[in-house]
């Protein structure tokens, strides 16, 4: 059983069908790389061939390379071995193109087109691309398009350097830097492929025994080709490039080696014959992969998001789906866990203290419905789907029946306790229960429930759907069958799961809280804000930390500290962070919700500059830290807290620890994570910058014992925990 | 070491950059040849007399390229023994001609060049010959690279300058280029452009709005806002490198920064034994020269520390100089440079500059020494300084003393 098999028609017609044994999804490996180089070969040499059609014996064509492969490459051979693999690649698909012409006449070259049934993603569209024509099945489902940028590297078969010859860099931008995927109909009308068709196998065939050899070549192989919209040093292409560069700039903030390797890659190949544009693209490509950037995000982006999502911390229990879930409280919260769930084809009953509160939390999917049906992302008929799956009332018997409850109502550990007993007078004696709190300890709300081993947390981040990470808790006595029912339900709603034990903030809110107090502690000591601010964002955080609490509501943070400051009596260590913070509250400044906050905002409430009445109060301190100063102390706030969580057994697994930072909280995704920026830095490195930070500014970055441990031993997170090795 | 003086100072009236300016229908080649004939008719210089001709240039393409020193010596009525140097320093090209030639002499190599300069920027637009910094991914993301307007608007926002400082200064450039035209005081230097026939051309500056007012000033629209705030955004760039800053205040536009025009300006520069041989009495030795590379970015603070610079390597102090050229590039460039040294405004750009008369990039620097020269004579002072902020952060700067 091979990738590729070949079979020709009595047309002469040779089909070759990628069809991966084994996967559901076509992946591109190096061995299949080398049978499909063998099958064109063949096909160029045999006379009774006329031409050839390449597609799927799949669904979909092709989900991209082999990730792991590319990885294996750096691995294996170190930027030679990646520079050689990607030359192999750009050797078979520019053997495809040329298809055996005389490159000199560009005569006598046998027609290849690809018909693509679905999806064609990364090489499963830079291999089209090579070829002549590209026919796709007129598949609304399907997604068509170029995303390697979304994990740290870019196309880098040869789909740079042929998508920008084929559109001109200012219309290949959106696919190139963003990763833009489109549906077949879409990507015809943008030029990624070129028919749309019923039977693409069918036309794809057609078309071969009818190509005349002027269709054979590229536009970029013809004599006089130009390239749209000109190139670098043409008067319209000077403007696109000096553009891009800026944009790209700004939009990355500098940290994604990915996007400038690709610009280049651009800017360069644009001034050159094809076949060496496609080497300067092997060796930005490969510039990029030895970067440690790409190596984490593809690590924490792909591997060990699919990971996790595929169950790697899933107990070996039965399966667990989801039937019938209950929400309890039809609030922000609940109301996005029901519209999230009753999209994934779930029925949800969602209850509320009063009729009306029920019902407003069920007219909250039908907003978002109608939103996705204004976007053509929906239609009517699903939408009433999804709203008959969801029944809103305030009557508890209505829970019969439910094999999951997910409780989120106000934070108050009694309410709780009182709609925890009330449901469980009525689901099955095997239901799960679950509470969505962000703030109270499992194990303890667990208490007000008879069957605590069926207790668990699953705490979703808000705005519910858009955010793609659930974090799961475990309570002391919280048994297997609910973790695996929470990690069911998780994958059925299609989110990214965390399981995590529990102790105060859980994760995710435990490294988040000392970021923003890091933020509001430098507003205290005078530091300029917008130092504060975008000293966070030029390492790749989406919001600074006082934009983040501004989000999130001041009167959260004062709640927060407040019942922290109770907890913790005089080891209380953030008194300076809260002068600011419940100084805030009292002139009224909650955050966006009131419209004012560390941030001024106009009427209509959009963000305007900071509030310049900060200064006023907290006077700008005459010597200013550097950005690197303010750079460490944001960051270290939240991965020594990280770090920590590790060491306690809060956090199992690293890999946990860095998908749940970049999905929770958007830490630094070109870092990969917590674990990886450290990893990165280098534990000795991160050492010597926690002692200075410990020594000027205090106790909270002293270096956990962890962490120094690997500093004396040379030793990486991912040397010593990664890839499932349970923590020590 | 060989002292260099200067002997002659040269330019023509200075044309609207623009289809419809009066040099517009004159080559970059006729203009320079034609100074170059004025110098050698003013000075007498017949055969082999100078070592080489260095003419500062920015935009070294289509007419302006193949080097166009040499094709204006031959063009010319020079000795044909006398080569030719293009040379691009950006804006200070002009001054690097002369501070090149000097040192060649102080050095002992050659005893006299004309040096100088040239830009029609209304036939050769600016920007034509291209830009790695610009454009090449690798180095403008390296350098925050931002077009000069938005780097003049950054040194507005960080050294606190507003539109209407900007706005007064603008002001009284107009101001002091109309009274030193009324008055005469760019008689020694400008040659009219002449045609072929000896038809006038152009025998005055013409990008000057004398009658300009605050209010007329203070209706321009900022020019680089949207390109800094919107498309493509370069205020981002600038909040990279300058994460302290909230925003960019834009305060600079059409009025307020140099002018676009045609002009070229040339210094005879010599030996004192140059002199002798020649019948010519020395105006000036050049006594400093310097350039330094600076920050790319903000990119136009280059005058400060090239002036901190060559002061320092001359063992000479700010109050020992008597009157300043700072190239009026953008408002924001000379109000820094009077807030660095905190020399009084009377002392700087005593006729005007840039803002109002215009600023042909090759050119300017030679246009300035000259016009340095001439006020030092005319108010009988003794020592001048003259500076340009330059593309891609560099500064450069000469010292003269009258003798």
């Amino acid at each position: 059983m091979t990738d590729f098999t070949m079979k020709t028609d009595a047309d002469g017609v040779a089909v070759i069908t990628w069809d991966v044994p084994g996967k559901s999804m076509n992946v591109l490996s190096m061995d299949g790389a080398a049978t499909l180089n063998g099958l064109i070969d063949e096909a160029l040499a045999d006379d009774a061939v006329k031409g050839i059609v390449i597609t799927s014996g799949k669904r979909d064509f092709a989900a991209g390379m082999d990730l792991n492969v590319i990885a294996g490459m750096k691995d294996q051979g170190g930027a030679q071995g990646v520079f050689d693999g990607v030359m192999s690649l750009h050797h078979i698909l520019r053997k495809i193109e040329r298809a055996g012409m005389d490159p000199k006449t560009l005569k006598g070259g046998k027609p290849i087109a690809s018909a693509l049934p679905g999806t064609a993603l990364g090489i499963g569209l830079e291999l089209p691309l090579a070829t002549h024509r590209i026919f796709a099945a007129d598949n609304p489902k399907a997604r068509i398009g170029l995303p390697e940028i979304m994990v740290g590297i870019f196309p880098g078969a040869g789909g740079t350097t042929r998508l920008v010859r084929k559109l001109g860099a200012m219309a290949a931008a959106p696919f190139l830097l963003e990763g833009k995927l489109s549906d077949p109909k879409k990507a015809k009308a943008a030029g990624l492929v070129d028919e749309v068709v019923d039977d693409p196998l069918a036309a794809a065939k057609a078309w071969v025994l009818a190509a005349k050899e002027a269709d054979l070549v590229k536009p970029w192989d013809a004599k006089g080709y130009k390239m749209p919209g000109g190139e670098p040093y043409h008067p319209a292409g000077f403007m696109t490039f000096v553009g891009a560069s800026a944009m790209v700039h700004a939009r990355t903030m500098g940290v994604y080696p990915a996007a400038k390797a690709l610009l280049s890659a651009v800017y360069e190949g644009a001034q050159v014959p094809f076949d060496q544009a496609l080497k300067i693209e092997a060796r930005w490509f490969t510039n990029v992969l030895m970067n440690p950037s790409s190596t984490a995000m593809i690590r924490s982006l792909f591997i060990n998001k699919e990971a996790l999502e595929k169950g790697a911390k899933r107990p070996g229990v039965p399966d667990q789906t989801v039937r019938k879930l209950g929400v309890l409280g039809a609030g922000m919260m609940g109301a996005g866990i029901a519209y999230v769930s009753a999209r994934a084809g779930i029925e949800v009953v969602l209850i509320d203290a009063t009729q009306a509160s029920a019902d407003k939390g069920k007219a909250y999917s039908e907003g978002l419905m109608d939103k996705a049906i204004g976007r053509r992302k929906a239609t009517e008929e699903q939408k009433a789907e999804l709203l008959a799956r969801i029944t809103a009332t305030t009557d508890y018997a209505a829970l019969e029946g439910c094999d999951l409850i997910v409780e989120a109502v106000f934070e108050d550990p009694g309410v709780k306790a009182e709609v925890t007993k009330k449901a469980e007078a009525v689901i099955p004696s095997d239901a799960i229960f679950a509470t969505n709190t962000s703030t109270l300890p499992i194990s303890d709300l667990a208490r007000a429930s008879a069957r605590p081993s069926q207790f668990i947390g699953i705490h979703f981040f808000s705005p519910v759907d858009k955010m793609a990470l659930v974090e799961i808790i475990k309570g002391r006595e919280t048994g297997p069958v609910a973790v695996a029912k929470a990690l069911d339900f998780v994958r059925q709603i299609r989110k990214t799961p965390i399981v995590v034990n529990d102790a105060r903030f859980f994760y995710a809110n435990r490294c988040i809280i000392p970021y923003i107090n890091e933020g509001i502690r430098m507003v205290a000591e005078g530091v300029n804000p917008t130092l504060i601010e975008n000293a966070a964002k030029l390492m790749g955080m989406p919001l600074g930390p006082l934009q983040l609490v501004d989000e999130t509501s001041i009167d959260l943070g004062v709640k927060i500290a407040k019942a922290t400051r109770a907890a913790m009596g005089d080891a209380y260590p953030d008194g300076a962070v809260d002068d600011v913070l419940f100084w805030m509250a009292d002139q009224g400044r909650m955050g966006r919700k009131s419209n004012s906050g560390f941030y001024a905002y106009d009427d209509a409430g959009k963000r305007q500059g900071l509030w310049e009445g900060l200064e006023a109060r907290f006077p700008r301190a005459a010597d200013q830290p550097s950005l690197q100063d303010v750079q460490h102390r944001l960051m270290f706030a939240q991965t020594l807290e990280a770090v920590r969580a590790l060491e306690e057994g809060v956090l199992e697994d690293i890999r946990e620890g860095d998908v749940g930072a970049i999905l929770g909280w958007g830490f630094a995704p070109w870092s990969g994570g917590p674990f990886g920026w450290l990893d990165i830095l280098g534990a000795e490195r991160a050492v010597a910058i926690c002692d200075r930070l410990a020594k000027a500014h205090g106790d909270r970055f002293k270096a956990p014992a962890l962490l120094r441990d690997m500093a004396a031993r040379r030793d990486s997170f991912y040397g010593r925990f990664g890839a499932g090795k349970k923590a020590a | 070491m060989t002292d260099a003086f200067i002997y002659d100072a040269a330019r023509t009236p200075r044309g609207k950059g623009r289809s419809d300016g009066s040099l517009h229908e004159v080559t970059s080649l006729a203009l320079s040849a034609r100074l170059l004939n004025a110098i050698k008719a003013r000075n007498n210089l017949e055969g082999h007399a100078v070592e080489d001709v260095i003419w500062g240039n920015v935009t070294q393409v289509k007419e302006q390229g193949g080097c166009l020193a040499r094709s204006a010596v031959l063009a010319s009525d020079l000795d044909e023994r006398i080569p030719g140097l293009s040379i691009n320093r950006f804006c200070a090209s002009g001054m690097e001609a002369v501070n090149l030639a000097a040192n060649q002499i102080k050095g002992g190599a050659g005893h006299a060049y004309i040096a100088g300069g040239v830009e029609m920027m209304g036939r050769v637009a600016m920007g034509s010959d291209g830009a790695a910094i610009a454009v090449d991914p690798s180095l403008a993301m390296k350098s925050y690279f931002v077009p000069q307007g938005i780097s003049a608007d950054i040194i507005a926002t960080e050294y606190g300058f507003t539109r209407e400082q900007a706005d007064a200064l603008a002001l009284e450039s107009q101001k002091r280029a109309a009274q030193a035209w009324e008055e005469g005081r760019f008689a020694k230097s400008i040659v009219p452009v002449l045609d072929q026939n000896g038809l006038t051309i152009l025998d005055r500056d013409e990008y000057m709005r004398p009658g300009t007012t605050l209010d007329d000033l203070a209706k321009l629209k900022p020019a680089f806002k949207e390109m800094g705030e919107m498309m493509p955004g370069f205020d981002k760039v600038a909040m990279l490198k300058y994460p302290h800053l909230s925003h960019i205040e834009h305060i600079h536009h059409a009025g307020n920064s140099s002018g676009i025009v045609d002009g070229a300006a040339a210094v005879l520069i010599g030996s004192k034994e140059f002199g002798e041989a020649h019948g010519l009495k020395p105006r000036a030795r050049i006594r400093a020269t310097a350039k330094i590379g600076t920050d790319p970015t903000i990119m136009l603070t280059g005058p400060v520390p090239v002036t901190e610079k060559i002061l320092k390597d001359s063992g000479m102090a700010i109050g020992d100089i008597d009157l300043f050229e700072v190239n009026e590039a953008f408002a924001s460039v000379v109000l820094r440079f009077m807030q660095a040294f905190e020399v009084d405004h009377a002392k700087v750009n005593v006729n005007g500059g840039a803002i109002a008369m215009g600023h042909p990039l090759g050119a300017t620097g030679a246009i300035i020494i000259g016009t340095l020269l001439d006020e030092l004579e005319r108010q009988d002072k003794q020592v001048g300084l003259a500076t340009l902020c330059i593309a891609s952060g560099m500064g450069a700067a000469t010292i003269i003393e009258r003798v």
